[in-house]
């Protein structure tokens, strides 16, 4: 497949789907005896491709399926790439793509991750109709290089500014929101695809943050460093329940300054991170911004005044979204 | 009959005071974006989109807390191409007070960027320019690196001061 529009193309014909259905989703991944886990702990796999990015800064999009392929493989012990997607996704199920383009066209999620998702979804069985790739409104969306379609027949693409929010609030702790319809109503599980990004407020947005773009009043969210809010937040039943595997972009990253784009604090970890622990993922990612920091010279995140605390408090007894534990995270590093 | 007059002027009156206030009761709100072929090389590519400080997340989200407690006013937002290939985009943030504009513009110093002479005070480094004058806070970025990328930014935030 030579571009975007041609994968587009294909997808919306239906004309990639190769696999059979599958029926269990992210439990057939436990059943699977994986060499490579260790019993009770969260596995995060961080794969990485030096080579992705080329001499002039530029993304090389062939390389991040190959990129994806790996991530996956070795989450799931399956070399197949269709065989580990149908371990992962319910057939006749509708899957969202939550992106996060809130920086701009400068540090958001690479529309070459999106559709490298989507194709293997397709591939694992998946219907293009099933698919919705989606975010806060047109804007967030258009930014990554997508294209608004609600075509039921092909892949959509649309945000919150389309479906709308819920009348009813939902809440959990200090987190009292109105919540986009994409999640309520369209979707019936979510796969996150964040871009990792330094954080004036969170120190850190990535997984968990990401779901301040599944809300009408993201801004009521920031107090104390987003602490405990994006905690409360991601244990809104609805959000804990369907947003269950993350395909964090850390491809590019901006490790200060952010969320917006900082082209002098940009980089290229060259990575993906990849889990179901959406807390493992984001002490993860947190650690990738700390390497980085020290890298340049700069004070930590905590030492600033920044530490992402909501991590923490999401993996505490009171939310148990996860780990935070180094010890009880299996990283798996490729 | 009269009364009808006065009830009209009465009216009149009020709207006026309604539409000066609603500019500050200072001075026309002004467009600090350079249209198309006013500067060289420079293609205004989109619509200018105003945030007032209340829905600024809508733009940067947790980026604007700091603004708000800076005193924003309203951020105008307009993208640029320059020469159809390096693409950018022109922030202008309103604060109340000139003290407001200094306060985020020190907070943007990373100290690897080059003094400019732009506005009160300005800063230049490969894909970014970001100056400040009087109240407004103006920061435009590339996406794209280039080696003629810092001298086109500068030429369109000397541009974009003129209009402030």
């Amino acid at each position: 497949m030579n571009n975007r529009r041609e994968f587009l193309k294909v997808a919306a014909t239906g004309a990639v789907v190769l696999g059979t259905t599958n029926q269990f989703g992210l439990a057939a991944i436990a059943d699977k005896k994986d060499a490579h886990a260790e019993a009770g702990k969260s596995r995060v796999v961080v794969a990485r491709d030096a080579a992705l990015h080329g001499a002039g800064g530029a993304l090389d999009e062939k390389r991040v399926q190959g990129l994806l392929d790996r991530a996956i493989a070795h989450y799931t012990g399956r070399d197949n790439p269709v065989e580990a997607w149908k371990s992962l996704v319910p057939v006749g199920k509708v899957i969202g793509l939550k992106t996060n383009g809130l920086g701009g066209r400068g540090i958001c999620t690479h529309a070459a991750l999106v559709m490298a998702v989507a194709e293997r979804l397709q591939q694992a069985g998946v219907k293009p109709g099933e698919i919705i790739v989606w975010d806060r409104n047109r804007r967030d969306l258009e930014v990554c290089g997508l294209t608004i379609s609600t075509d039921p027949g092909k892949i959509r693409c649309y945000g919150s500014d389309v479906s709308g929010f819920e009348d009813q609030a939902e809440q959990w702790g200090t987190a009292k929101i109105r919540l986009s319809k994409i999640l309520t109503r369209d979707c019936d599980m979510v796969i996150g695809l964040p871009i990792l990004k330094d954080h004036s407020g969170a120190g850190v947005t990535f997984a968990m943050k990401n779901m301040y773009g599944v809300v009408d009043r993201p801004f009521d969210l920031h107090a104390g460093g987003c602490n405990p809010a994006v905690a409360d937040l991601n244990c809104i039943p609805v959000i804990r329940n369907k947003v269950r595997f993350t395909i964090g972009d850390a491809m590019s990253s901006v490790y200060d300054g952010g969320p917006g784009f900082k082209p002098e604090r940009l980089w290229q970890p060259n990575a993906l991170i990849v889990g179901e622990d959406r807390v493992a993922v984001d002490q993860t990612a947190w650690q990738m911004i700390e390497r980085k920091r020290a890298e340049v010279g700069m004070g930590t995140l905590e030492a600033v005044g920044r530490g992402p605390r909501y991590i923490a408090t999401a993996a505490d007894s009171a939310h148990q979204l996860g780990v935070n534990d180094p010890a009880r995270i299996h990283l798996m590093e490729v | 009959m009269r009364n009808g007059v006065e009830r009209t002027l009465a009216t009149v009156a009020i709207s006026l005071g309604i539409a000066v206030a609603g500019t500050g009761c200072k001075k026309a709100a002004v467009n600090p974006f350079p249209a198309t072929g006013s500067v060289a090389g420079w293609e205004k590519t989109g619509d200018t989109r105003t945030f007032a400080a209340k829905d600024l997340y809508q733009y940067i989200d947790g980026g604007a807390e700091e603004y708000v407690a800076a005193g924003v006013v309203t951020t105008s937002t307009a993208d640029y191409k320059y020469q159809g290939m390096l693409e950018a985009t022109a922030d202008v943030y309103t604060m109340g007070e000139a003290a407001g504009a200094a306060k985020m513009f020190t907070k943007d110093q990373a100290g690897d960027g080059k003094s400019v002479a732009i506005g009160d005070a300005g800063v230049s480094r490969a894909q970014s320019v970001v100056f400040r004058k009087g109240p407004y806070l103006v920061r435009i970025v590339a996406y794209q690196s280039a080696p003629n990328a810092a001298d086109a930014l500068q030429t369109l935030a000397h541009a974009v001061e003129g209009k402030l």
